[in-house]
């Protein structure tokens, strides 16, 4: 592929990338969230068009219009999520649409058989005829590459397919594909898990923000090199942020303490103090825990060990109900789908949780929901300043800051903060950041998530690093720097996974 | 915003009294006799309090994301839990509380499927519209009962001025509206209908709000049931609330209430009732056939549900404000 360029109305999704995948050999393809990967991939399988640039398979121009055309070029995909039918049988999701005929009608025996082989060839033992749902998700996604294998596939694209996998799941995964790659066939991979691009990738291909930044043989480029590539920021290059005021010594409360909280495909079980009047950091790449972790915490998810440690009892979770009434309040990443009731008015938004803390039969009265919204409108400059504006017609930072409002009228001891400031500009970000800043200064407890390094380095007392679903290390006070958090991340598992 | 999205349930409501008044001129007129007031329009008012009951708790269900398809058949065993007791010597009042008491529990149920099982809404209450027929079926034996109890017949047919059973759907109406915007009740609905996980996670008590409102609108049809079964003495377990979730339903979406969850109307609701049942009424007084009338109602409610779309509002509006223009 070269000089590929993608634009999407008001967004450039690609700008002039190139990209080189050889046969026999797994090439990792990274980036953060938003760098273009996913784009890259649709377009290399026929799912977005490019606008410009071109795309050659063995030396020849070609053009897909869609996927069934780049699949009959010998490209196939298995996404992160399996795409097959659960209620047939494996051998006939293996060949679903291609199935051998007889006389017009599909001939079950010669799918059972010609799906045997294909299975044979992955090193896969399974009966073809039994049902694919009775599998568990690390043989579907195998039964989907298997099903890749049919189209001869020349090139394999694997967008995320460890994410759902546990360790042997993934080694198995891994030596299918080396039998792949020793077949000559091209190899193209996603993952989020540095460890295992390392182990599997013999090349590397890394973008940001929609542009190439550059390719390298996995041997030449150490995991420190990599990250920076990936957050683009040259080590040692990095400017300090500056940072208002000291970082606090975590005092002696604690408000909320985790003991072996964890829970199966989500995060490992880790220990957590929090203490009032701190800013806890978490820190790591997408798909790191940072957020299964922070859900925990609430009681978003129920957690399969540990327990919650709250005000010194602990508590018995049964949902967040049982820690929003400890005082613990959370803000989710993902603002529209688990934050914004988007039909509802600021006014309604705002006192949600509040009103759900009391029930529904002691409404709050008009006038104190009137004053605590105006004192938050004007508090964290929400605009528009109209306390009966449906929410959904806002700006992705006004929406933020309602939602911060939300928690902040019920007064809680422990803030969580899932990504505050994801997409939403310079100036609300800043007024956030003060916002929790001056929130631990009044004495309450706060998690802060964030993508961004810098910030997470700027606003945090205390910072703890995430990697590979388990913390691996935490950093405080004067060992708080960007480059530290990112040792932390880059680090090999083996001297830094017993510090956490 | 509200007023706008009542302006098509009103005009298809007036349409329909115009035409009325056209094929019968004394549509609207109204007698007063024995302290009783008699017309066209109250018999629609009589004749369409159970729908609108029904109606009423519908649009809650409906404001949750949900729907309710078990209210005709809950309806049918409320009447036949009331008729056989009465018929078998047990007093009226006794025969209704069971029948609501027999309703709340059906309700308990489809709440118990919907919030804990986690069964489609849609799926979950056809259970209850099919094996509740046969229910009633069963406590019937498969005959319609007939009872003369005076203060039975009341309920349905009784008159205080106006029809007492209008009268009790108009009292819920009202009762229902006071208690959802005076207390946060509304809110909270409209919130676990617009956004469920976002309301969990805002620590909402997401299942028990859903769960009331399904026992709520069991009551409703229970009552619905009663009102029916009482206008004509009798209890019919195959024809009783014969098709009055699709009225219900129909009257929540012409009043304005989208299917998606989350804001509701009840006025809207008030208003879809009227002209559902007048619409009924209408098919009968202007004489269409009795094997097309079903055909007829589709046909006015998909030109109001038409006319109430953003997209065909926004088709209608260029012309619209040519003439508002013109008018002035």
């Amino acid at each position: 592929m070269r000089g590929i360029s993608i634009g999407f109305p008001g967004v450039k999704a690609l700008s002039a990338v190139d990209f080189r995948l050889f046969p026999g050999e797994v090439h990792a393809l990274m980036g953060e969230n938003g760098a273009g990967k996913s784009t890259l991939i649709k377009t290399l399988t026929g799912v977005h068009t490019h606008n410009t640039g071109e795309i050659r398979l063995d030396g020849a121009q070609v053009s897909f219009t869609g996927p069934g055309q780049a699949q009959e070029a010998g490209i196939a995909t298995v996404y992160q999520e399996v795409n097959l039918c659960a209620n047939l049988s494996v051998a006939e999701n293996i060949l679903l649409g291609r199935e051998p005929r007889r006389f017009g009608r599909i001939d079950g025996k010669a799918t059972r058989a010609r799906a045997a082989e294909l299975l044979a060839r992955i090193g896969l033992a399974i009966d073809p005829g039994s049902t694919l749902g009775s599998h568990p998700i690390a043989v579907q996604q195998l039964v989907a590459i298997a099903r890749a294998l049919t189209v001869d596939a020349r090139v394999l694209v694997l967008d995320e397919p460890t994410s759902s996998l546990d360790a042997e799941e993934v080694a198995e995964l891994f030596r299918i594909l080396r039998v792949l790659r020793d077949d000559g066939v091209a190899i193209l991979f996603v993952s989020h898990f540095l460890d295992q691009v390392y182990e599997i990738s013999d090349r590397m291909t890394v973008l940001r923000n929609g542009r190439l930044v550059g390719e390298w043989r996995t041997e030449e480029l150490d995991r420190m090199a990599l990250v920076s590539a990936m957050i683009g920021r040259e080590l040692g290059a990095l400017a300090e942020v500056e940072r208002r005021g000291e970082r606090h010594s975590p005092g002696a409360d604690v408000v909320l303490r985790a003991e072996g909280v964890g829970r199966a495909g989500a995060i490992a079980p880790f220990d957590l103090d929090l203490h009032a009047g701190e800013v806890v950091g978490l820190a790591g790449l997408l798909g790191s825990g940072r957020t299964e972790l922070a859900r925990l915490l609430f009681g978003a998810d129920r957690a399969d060990t540990g327990r919650l440690v709250v005000g010194g009892t602990p508590v018995r979770v049964r949902g967040p109900r049982s820690l929003i009434a400890r005082g613990v309040a959370f803000s989710s990443e993902d603002r529209k789908a688990d934050g914004l009731v988007a039909d509802l008015t600021i006014r309604d938004n705002l006192v949600l949780a509040l009103q759900a803390a009391r029930g529904w039969a002691r409404p709050i009265p008009r006038r104190t929901a009137d004053a605590l919204v105006a004192e938050f409108i004007g508090k964290l400059d929400i605009r528009p300043a109209d306390p009966d504006a449906v929410i959904g017609t806002l700006s992705g930072g006004n929406q933020q800051k309602v939602l911060l409002a939300r928690w902040l009228v019920t007064r809680p001891k422990v803030l969580i903060l899932d990504e505050p400031t994801r997409g939403i500009d310079v100036g609300a970000k800043a007024q956030i950041q003060k916002v929790v800043a001056d929130l631990a200064a009044d004495g309450m407890a706060v998690v802060f998530i964030s993508a961004e390094l810098e910030e997470v380095v700027r606003v945090s007392d205390r910072v703890v690093v995430l990697r590979d679903r388990r913390v691996v290390g935490e950093l405080r006070g004067g060992e708080v720097t960007v480059d530290a958090v990112m040792t932390r991340i880059a680090a090999h598992p083996e001297p830094t996974a017993v510090a956490g | 915003m509200s007023a706008n999205r009542l302006l098509w349930p009103l005009a298809a409501l007036a349409a329909l009294i115009v035409l009325n008044v056209v094929v019968t001129p004394s549509f609207l007129e109204l007698r007063f006799q024995d302290g009783h007031l008699f017309g066209s329009t109250v018999d629609i008012l009589r004749n369409g309090a159970p729908t609108l009951l029904i109606a009423l708790g519908m649009t809650l269900v409906i404001a949750t994301r949900g729907i309710d398809l078990s209210v005709g058949a809950i309806a049918a065993i409320a009447a036949a839990v009331a008729c056989t007791h009465i018929a078998s010597g047990g007093d009226a009042i006794t025969a209704m509380l069971l029948a609501l008491g027999l309703s709340a529990l059906l309700g308990v149920w489809n709440g118990f499927l919907v919030t804990v099982v986690g069964i489609q809404p849609i799926i979950a209450t056809l259970v209850l519209m099919i094996a509740g027929r046969g229910l009633a079926m069963l406590l019937t034996e498969g005959q319609i009962i007939t009872v003369s109890d005076d203060l039975y017949s009341q309920v349905g047919a009784g008159f205080l001025v106006l029809p007492i059973a209008i009268l009790i759907s108009l009292a819920a109406l009202a009762g229902v509206a006071l208690l959802t915007r005076r207390t946060a009740l509304g809110m909270l609905i409209e919130a676990v209908g617009v956004n469920p996980e976002a309301s969990r996670l805002a620590g909402v008590r997401s299942r028990t709000i859903v769960w009331t409102v399904y026992v709520f609108i069991a009551v409703c049809s229970g009552v619905a049931g009663l009102m029916i079964s009482s206008n004509v003495n009798s209890a019919d377990a195959n024809n009783i609330g014969l098709w009055i979730e699709m009225d219900a339903i129909l009257a929540v979406v012409i009043g304005g209430t989208s299917l998606a969850g989350g804001r509701y109307s009840l006025v809207g609701t008030l208003i879809g009732a009227l002209v559902i049942q007048t619409l009924t009424t209408t098919v009968y007084t202007i004489g269409v056939p009795p094997n097309v009338t079903l055909v007829f109602k589709a046909v006015v409610v998909i030109a109001v549900c038409l006319l109430q779309s953003p997209r065909s509002a926004a088709l209608l509006r260029r012309p619209a404000r040519a003439e508002e223009v013109a008018a002035r």
